[in-house]
């Protein structure tokens, strides 16, 4: 693709994707609803999917407030990371064999520093806010942060040791014989527990533990900065969504369709499972993740590199 | 005369008479035939003492003003301080009295021997100026710090209109806002020890979880509670003052206001306790009626229970279900009474109305479709190994911590208690049902939900009998005193008609008297203490409620535990602060 081309489809991918972040606010609050015998929002256009619409209308015409006692520069700073940080992530996700911003030969890499990235916009948004809640959340995200991060970079490398490449599109060309969720199943496992931890998202949504901190990290944020915060969730849950389809599950490989359309698809159900969870699963305590992180997920995903180690060594002896 | 006999050989009394000597006592009878003994100030915390052993349970405390009374009993002063002890074991209750001049109301604190009477003294201080000698904290408990006066004296004023016009000027707002200021020296809990300096978190009076408007002012370290003291009082309305207003029938709507979520069970309270003054027998059909909508009642107010817990502890689904089922519950109580959450339905002698035809088939879909949805919620929640790691072993406590502070209903339940008033003391008909009475063992928050759970199972059974023998006959009494009256037979002769336009426009006239009558309601204990001074409205309305008792143990639970366990605790106490502040 010529760099034209290149910036023009990177647009494309960010409107998508933001579209895509806007459009599953909408999404997950009608299907919640029909899991929970309601009916969620449904008044607004066909089925209700103008919400959307009428949702950012109001955000974006609220009172645009930074509380006197927050540390204002930090504070407006905080939301946009998230979101940048998301989306910069979105860069190197092969939506098909052609359909690529960037195919960086550490793809990977790239993405799990962009999600380590915007944890950094929960804890400064929990600190600026000079509030007691937004502290406790701050915190709370610090200490997830630091359990999970470990092993969702650690439950990846099986991946990367059955391909020998850390490029995305490799890793997607890898599986044509065999999608990954199965030799790698350890991996999906815990990289999906992971992931739901780093787009704090019920049961882990600890940061933000409504019932408990009323709404913890953005007590103080409100208007287009909530909204920023939001986006950036969603935005998140779309490209965990996007790497599990990517990593386990063959990307866009898939017979008869378009291999764009199969990626969708793939995306879609993994979206739909993601909060298939938050309807069903009550929240942990925040010591009771971190033991989880520590004693459970992390010799899991030891346990798998070392088997995966291990076959491959011998694959390759034989 | 029957009183005087009850007296005479009640064991309890005869022990207090040959222990402390007869003339340290003056008996006083009264309609509900509990002992009550007028008692010196000097002598109540030995009689209290003596008597703590038989009666583990101070089931209420509270003041009362007799200076306006014109049938003051013999024993009685300016105001009098009423223990209302209850024996368990031997379901006895004994009611005390001291009585204190206005010159120097003064009283000794019964908080040694009772721990649950801090709170209840600190309303007696707050609503009519007694003093407890020896209380640690007498402070305001339900009226703001500047109050000025003492509410439920009779000489304070009901009503704004009999006030000095409301004003608020610079001075006085600035005097208000500072009277807010979170001191923690005057809250008991230190700003720091030699290594750690504490964080405060003001957990309410609005927040996602605490259920209404309750307040609790958190010392941390870290997310460890290392102190919680709650503050209530934001959802006081002063329910027993307006009961001095009301008349003894209008009264009834108030009450259903009192436990919002338990609707007609606080109707069942206080009419019960107006039919023990009027002596008025109610018929049967009424009484299979108020026990189905009592029960209904039970079944509502514990599925809100156990939805919020569900969500409490983050699942965001059960909640959903548990309101559908309310929500078609509560198209019956609509169909029967015309209301919903609060019916206002039963009546001095009866309920407002016979049941509408068809009531049959709307209660039995409802009984029938029940069990399996339940099946399926304790799948979803009860089971749910993340929600036990939540609850299971999360503030516990033991039978005797809990009758110390006056823990009642599935609270008490859950540590072991085979207690239920309905059972064990059977009123209005209970006696002709068969239920079971479910149990905990740990005591601890998962505990406290299963009793509950188990308890809407109990409750369908009840209903079930109530729909197959449903009684024929009259929903409301023949007596005179039976509000509204009987309307048949008005324009046929004067002297009904005359009757009917008295209690109709003035209201009743209740013999004088004091009853209280305690059931179970959904919560635990709920009881209405009245008297009667002979005319159309109550001189006092005590209400006692289990939700009070159950937010001054939070501390006692909560010390060491996290936040998140906290809110866990909040959950599944099951409390309304409608019915903590009244």
């Amino acid at each position: 693709m010529s760099e034209l081309d290149t910036i023009g489809f990177g647009l494309v991918i960010i409107a998508a994707a933001v579209g895509g972040a806007a459009f599953l606010t909408w999404f997950e609050r009608r299907l919640l609803g029909v899991w929970q015998d309601r009916y969620g929002p449904n008044r607004l256009g066909p089925f209700g999917v103008l919400q959307v619409l009428a949702d950012m209308i109001k955000l974006l015409t609220k009172h645009d407030w930074v509380p006197p006692f927050a540390d204002r520069a930090v504070f407006i700073f905080a939301p946009t990371a998230i979101v940048v940080a998301m989306l910069l992530g979105f860069a190197v996700v092969p939506f098909g064999p052609e359909l690529y911003i960037l195919d960086l030969n550490i793809g990977l890499l790239f993405f799990l520093g962009m999600t380590s990235l915007a944890v950094y916009s929960v804890l400064l948004g929990g600190l600026a806010s000079n509030n007691k809640y937004a502290l406790l959340g701050g915190l709370r995200s610090a200490a997830q942060m630091v359990s999970y991060e470990v092993f969702m970079g650690l439950s990846l490398m099986g991946v990367v040791m059955l391909t020998g490449s850390f490029s995305l599109r490799a890793i997607v060309e890898a599986q044509r014989d065999l999608w990954f969720c199965i030799p790698q199943f350890l991996g999906l496992f815990t990289f999906l527990i992971a992931g739901i931890a780093e787009s704090h998202r019920l049961p882990f949504d600890l940061p933000e533990a409504e019932h408990e901190l009323t709404a913890g990290f953005h007590t103080e944020y409100g208007g287009m900065k909530f909204a920023m915060f939001m986006l950036g969730e969603y935005l998140g849950l779309l490209l965990i969504s996007c790497m599990i389809a990517t990593l386990f599950f063959g990307g866009w490989l898939g017979p008869w369709l378009p291999p764009v359309v199969w990626f969708g698809l793939k995306v879609f159900i993994l979206i739909c499972f993601f909060i298939l969870l938050r309807a069903a699963i009550p929240r942990p305590r925040y010591d009771q993740l971190m033991a989880l992180g520590w004693k459970v997920m992390l010799p899991l995903t030891l346990l798998n590199l070392l088997l995966t180690g291990a076959i491959a060594l011998l694959m390759e002896g034989a | 005369m029957q009183q005087a006999q009850a007296m005479s050989t009640n064991p309890t009394v005869d022990d207090l008479f040959s222990r402390f000597g007869a003339p340290a006592f003056v008996p006083q009878p009264t309609p509900d035939l509990t002992p009550t003994l007028w008692v010196d100030a000097n002598q109540i915390l030995d009689v209290l003492a003596h008597l703590k052993p038989r009666f583990p349970m101070l089931l209420d405390l509270f003041g009362m003003d007799e200076r306006l009374r014109e049938h003051k009993p013999a024993g009685a002063a300016d105001f009098t301080v009423i223990y209302h002890l209850l024996n368990i074991a031997d379901r006895e209750e004994i009611r005390l009295k001291v009585a204190v001049s206005s010159d120097d109301p003064c009283v000794p604190s019964a908080v040694r021997i009772w721990p649950n009477a801090n709170w209840y003294e600190r309303e007696a201080w707050d609503m009519y100026g007694i003093t407890f000698s020896g209380h640690p904290n007498l402070r305001r408990i339900l009226l703001p710090p500047t109050w000025e006066g003492h509410a439920l004296r009779k000489d304070h004023p009901a009503r704004a209109t009999e006030m000095e016009p409301f004003s608020l000027d610079a001075q006085k707002q600035d005097a208000e806002q500072e009277a807010l200021r979170f001191k923690p020296e005057e809250w008991g809990m230190a700003r720091a020890t030699a290594d750690t300096e504490f964080m405060f978190l003001n957990l309410g009076p609005n927040h996602p979880s605490v259920h209404g408007v309750f307040r609790i002012a958190l010392q941390l370290d870290g997310e460890v509670v290392v102190d919680a003291v709650p503050d209530i009082g934001y959802h006081h309305r002063g329910a027993e003052k307006m009961a001095e207003r009301q008349t003894w029938h209008s009264f009834i709507p108030y009450t259903d206001r009192i436990d919002y979520l338990g609707g007609v069970m606080n109707n069942l309270a206080y009419v019960m306790a107006v039919e023990t003054l009027a002596d008025i027998k109610v018929p049967d059909r009424a009484k299979v009626i108020r026990i189905m909508l009592a029960e209904f009642f039970r079944i509502s107010s514990h599925l809100v229970f156990y939805g919020t817990f569900a969500q409490d502890v983050g699942q965001m689904s059960p909640v959903f279900y548990m309101f559908a089922d309310r929500e078609r519950l509560f198209g019956i109580i609509e169909a029967i009474t015309g209301g919903r959450m609060h019916p206002a339905w039963f009546r001095i002698g009866g309920v407002a109305q016979d049941l509408p035809r068809g009531w049959d088939r709307l209660v039995r879909e409802f009984i029938d479709s029940m069990p399996a949805r339940l099946d399926h919620y304790q799948v979803m929640a009860m089971d749910n190994s993340i929600l036990k790691q939540r609850t299971v072993d999360i503030g516990s406590y033991s039978t005797k911590e809990a009758l110390e502070w006056g823990i009642t209903g599935p609270s008490l339940r859950a540590t072991g208690m085979d207690f239920d008033l309905r059972r064990d003391r059977p009123y209005g008909g209970y006696d002709q049902f068969e239920f079971e009475v479910p149990l905990g063992h740990k005591g601890d928050s998962y505990d406290r939900a299963v009793v509950r759970v188990e308890e809407i199972r109990q409750s369908l059974r009840i209903i079930r009998q109530c729909l197959d023998n449903m009684p024929e006959g009259p929903y409301k009494s023949e007596h005179r005193l039976t509000t509204p009256p009987p309307k048949e037979g008005t324009l046929q002769n004067i002297e009904t008609l005359i009757h009917h336009f008295l209690n109709v426009s003035w209201g009743p006239v209740i013999p004088v008297g004091e009853a209280s009558f305690p059931i179970e309601a959904t919560k635990g204990i709920n009881n209405y203490h009245l008297v009667s001074d002979g005319g159309t409205t109550s001189y006092r309305t005590r209400i006692r409620t289990p939700s009070f008792p159950a937010l001054q143990q939070i501390p006692l639970i909560s010390r060491g535990l996290m936040i998140p366990d906290l809110i866990a605790i909040i959950a599944s106490i099951d409390f309304v602060m409608a019915d903590v502040d009244r």
